[in-house]
């Protein structure tokens, strides 16, 4: 099978697995990196989504030959280490509001989050409502109202 | 429940009732009490409407009353304690509000009480199961006496330590001091406070008056392991050679497997280990999930039809309302009435965490793991259909990413028992999304049919028959109640009119009041597993849609008198405690105030799970909203505020926690009047992804949403808190609709029976391909 090398959360990783595999299967089933988790399999639910070279993604759709040695994957687990500390505002603010129920969607919902105001930041103004309505990540518990509040306070910290 | 003090469990009136409990032998302190204990005492009310004053809490409660075993609370020599809480937290925040309860009658900090799953325990017989919304108000009691008695233990090790006599030792934040400063640990004493035998104990539980924990707000136990990835589900878990496995499904529900064409083809696939026709599916087990996936398309299989081939929405709506009964109550001479007929689709009962479950199927024996709230029925089901004794299989229940109903059931774990009985290798199976969407339980369709007649003096009478598609109550749920329902007012009707007459009432006095329900699809063959349509409760059984039509007609009502919807119900609640939860919602939410043409408010109460409620929404039907552009999803009317009241039963062991259950169960009523339905066609639901079925999303989110939870009622029971948002939410965005836009709607959600949001995906093969575009989506 041939091999493939990517950056994973600070660390070069190299896998053994077939050109089509998705990168949530190499992450999940090969690596055993299970932050990222399945919801969809079809890039909608958002469950998975991590970061690629700091910009959220969602690696059920993303091939792993379409991964380069020099990119460099972010899941929930590398999320502290980007802010060098051992949880990022975002985290910190998803504690503060109390966001989680069951818990199943949140990492994908935190990284959705932290680029959504890198995103916000790029595009010079802060998070507004319309930017929280794009944000595509289903939570079925409905911890929608405490996801926009902490994203507002992460946003303040980040 | 009757309101004298002793019946009561007497926790409140009498604060200082003593119960029964043990200290079991083990090498450090385990304190233990019945399950059962401290609840009330079933009561058969003269009310005509039984749920009332007997309701599923109740008869979930009794049912369980005469198990006679023991939940424990162990001191470990770290001087934590750990607790194995026999229910399912799937997200409701039960794990926590039981480590609050312990922490507080031990005197610990909540960090310090470590709450896992308990496996299933058979011995528990009806006392294992999570639904109803009654974790709280069947454990409070009997976790608080487990942790009282290993909390007065702890005095006794830590007096006979010190030669202490004066009985002034206090206990404060898992330390035991003495008058004279010295200071012991929990820790220290876990060993000294241990049993050597089996003993009964008598203990006074802490008066609710010193609580300093219960009734503060909480952030839950797993908040932390939740925001870091760390939280482990059971696709998480890492069961060695527990090899990804999926199923091929049929095209139409519950269609079965005959011949499969290209086996070894498919095992030359790449990474594929397996590939084994079961009863619901081929399954093939691989390296990976995406292999799983890809093999799962390439399998070619000629399929049996299932159970409801051929049919689709508008044929169950016909039987539904063949189904429903003629109105009883005979026209009045010189009266007027309100006659409405009402459609509910069919609902999907997705959670975010697909149907999964791992198995180890040996020979001898079996391990499974999965998120089961029943997980006695799974474990005897399992041992018959594996043809294993009961006790070689162990179940463990695994946190759960969400439920909706569909946790009730074992599905995946039948099935994964099954596939690694047939592989003779251990597998993690996982359902597809699309295989959640299409075969996976739903919340049933149902019809309501409601006449109201009313004169000049006021509403005569109010009549409502409900026909619904059958709920499968085959988890347990149903034995628990029928053994306990002869002792209800309803006793000897059927199961699903028990549960009917359990839970639904009406909150007004409107003369003469009558509820039925019918359930079409019961036939024996259909009801054998996989038999029909599958369904499940999904967040409240009947309430949403029952209490929906009623709102909407009561809105109706209030027309015909020309009186204020808000004001027309003051009058005719049967209640003070609807009263003044309508009243706070109004004055909240500034009930009447002006808004601009195709904006309006609703208002709606209900009463359930020991709570009464209101709720008041704000509604924007107006076009430049209706109609504001979102890729790939269903924009229409925006609900703009909320707020949502309640007076909960007795205590609120964690107002964040409830909190939280009454946010998520208003945006599901909220979806499921105005967006979140799936579409059956020829045997088949359209639905295939989260982009299909239209749950609320971040677009469909009030900007103001305010849940008032006011002081609770001490006469009633311990609330809890699951499910109890739906309902009135669901009432209230209807009434609200109706009144921005003039029109009644008749089916729900509103936009059912409008043009399909989406393109269904195919049925063969039945996964969609992964997509590999990924990358031209970031941000």
């Amino acid at each position: 099978m041939p091999e493939h090398t990517f950056k994973l959360n600070g660390e070069q990783v190299t896998v053994d697995v077939q050109d089509e595999e998705r990168v949530l299967w190499v992450l999940r089933d090969v690596l055993g990196v299970t932050g990222p988790k399945y919801g969809c399999g079809i890039n909608v639910c958002k469950a998975c989504t991590s970061h690629i070279n700091g910009k959220a993604f969602n690696p059920c759709s993303v091939r792993i030959a379409d991964v380069g040695a020099d990119d460099e994957i972010t899941t929930i687990e590398g999320l502290p280490a980007t802010a060098g500390a051992e949880l990022h505002p975002m985290q910190e603010a998803w504690l503060e509001h109390d966001v989680a129920q069951c818990g199943y969607c949140q990492p994908g919902q935190i990284m959705a989050a932290v680029a959504k105001v890198r995103q916000a930041r790029e595009e010079g103004h802060e998070i507004r409502e319309s930017d929280l309505d794009e944000i595509r990540n289903i939570c079925r518990c409905g911890t929608y109202f405490r996801i926009r509040e902490a994203i507002r306070t992460g946003e303040q910290n980040m | 429940m009757t309101s004298s003090a002793d019946h009561h469990g007497g926790h409140f009136t009498l604060g200082r009732r003593r119960f029964l409990g043990f200290v079991l032998a083990a090498p450090t302190l385990v304190a233990a009490a019945r399950l059962g204990i401290g609840e009330a005492e079933a009561a058969v009310p003269s009310n005509p409407q039984a749920s009332e004053a007997y309701d599923l809490n109740d008869a979930l409660t009794d049912a369980a009353r005469p198990t006679a075993n023991l939940i424990t609370v162990q001191v470990n020599p770290d001087g934590s304690a750990s607790f194995a809480l026999p229910r399912a937290e799937v997200g409701q925040g039960i794990t926590t509000a039981a480590a609050m309860l312990i922490a507080e009658e031990m005197d610990l900090p909540v960090d310090k009480v470590h709450v896992s799953l308990a496996d299933a325990r058979p011995e528990l017989m009806f006392n294992q199961l999570t639904g109803g919304s009654n974790t709280m108000n069947a454990m409070y009691t009997p976790i608080r006496v487990a942790a009282s008695i290993a909390k007065g233990r702890l005095l006794q090790a830590a007096a006979a330590e010190l030669d202490d006599v004066s009985g002034t030792l206090t206990a404060r934040e898992g330390l035991i001091t003495s008058t004279t400063g010295a200071v012991l640990s929990y820790g220290d004493l876990a060993e000294k406070a241990a049993a050597q035998q089996d003993s009964t104990v008598e203990t006074q539980l802490k008066p609710e008056s010193e609580f300093r924990i219960v009734g503060k707000p909480q952030r839950r136990v797993d908040a932390l392991a939740a925001v870091t990835g760390k939280k482990q589900f059971t696709t998480d878990l890492a069961v060695p050679d527990a090899k990804p496995t999926m199923l091929c499904r049929p095209p139409t529900i519950n269609g079965s497997p005959g011949a499969v064409r290209n086996t070894a083809e498919v095992l030359e696939m790449p990474g594929v280990t397996d590939v084994v026709p079961i009863s619901s599916g081929v399954a093939v087990r691989a390296e990976t999930f995406g292999q799983c996936i890809d093999a799962v398309n390439a399998l070619r299989v000629d399929w049996e039809p299932g159970p409801v081939e051929g049919q689709s929405d508008d044929s169950v709506l016909a039987e539904l309302k063949a189904a429903t009964p003629p109105m009883a109550v005979p026209e009045v001479p010189g009266a007027k009435s309100v006659d409405a007929e009402f459609a509910f689709a069919f609902v999907n009962g997705s959670a975010l965490d697909t149907n999964a479950a791992v198995a180890d199927v040996r020979p001898d024996r079996a391990e499974i793991w999965s998120s089961m709230k029943v997980p006695i029925v799974a474990k005897q089901e399992i041992a018959r259909s594996l043809g294993l004794p009961q006790e070689a299989v162990r179940v463990h229940v695994t946190e759960g990413g969400g439920s909706f109903g569909r946790k009730l059931f074992h599905d995946a774990a039948a099935e994964a028992a099954e596939a690694s009985q047939k592989m003779g290798k251990p597998v993690k199976l996982m359902w597809h999304r699309v295989d959640d969407c299409r075969q996976g339980r739903v919340h049933p369709m149902s019809f309501s049919r409601i006449r109201a007649n009313f004169n000049d003096d006021g509403v005569l009478s109010f009549e409502q028959h409900h026909a619904s598609v059958r709920t499968d109550f085959s988890h347990g749920l149903g034995e628990a109640v029928s053994q306990s329902v002869s002792r209800a007012p309803a006793g000897g009707v059927g199961l699903s009119e028990s549960i009917f007459e359990l839970t639904q009432n009406s909150p007004y006095n409107f003369g003469a009041t009558k509820q039925l329900l019918t359930e079409t699809h019961q036939s024996p063959e259909e009801n054998q597993p996989r038999g029909t349509f599958n369904t499940s409760s999904v967040r409240n059984v009947y309430s949403p849609n029952v209490r929906c039509a009623q709102e909407l007609v009561v809105d109706q009502l209030a027309e015909q008198f020309g009186e204020d919807p808000y004001e027309f119900r003051r009058e005719h609640v049967k209640n003070d405690k609807l009263r003044t939860v309508l009243d706070k919602a109004a004055e909240v939410g500034e009930w009447g105030k002006s808004l601009p043409e195709g904006v309006a408010q609703g208002i709606a109460v209900h009463t359930e799970y020991k709570h009464a409620t209101a709720c008041l929404v704000e509604i924007d039907c107006r076009p430049e909203t209706v109609n504001r552009p979102i890729r790939d999803g269903v924009t229409g009317p925006r609900v703009t505020r909320g707020v949502f009241v309640t007076i909960p039963g007795q205590v609120v062991v964690n107002p964040l926690g409830m909190e939280a259950m009454i946010q998520g169960g208003f945006l599901d009523g909220m979806a499921q009047a105005l967006t979140a339905s799936v579409h059956l066609v020829d045997g088949h639901v359209l639905e295939g992804s989260w982009d299909n079925f239209f749950y609320a999303r971040q677009w469909n989110v009030p900007f103001d949403f305010q849940a008032v939870i006011l002081p609770p009622d001490p006469q009633d029971q311990v609330a809890g808190a699951g499910e109890v948002g739906v309902a009135a939410s669901f009432a209230a965005v209807a009434c609200a609709y109706a009144r921005a836009t003039g029109e009644v709607p008749t089916t729900f959600p509103i936009n059912h029976n409008g043009p399909l949001a989406f393109e269904p995906k195919p049925f063969v093969p039945p996964l969609p391909p992964s997509p590999t575009d990924g990358l031209r989506y970031t941000y």
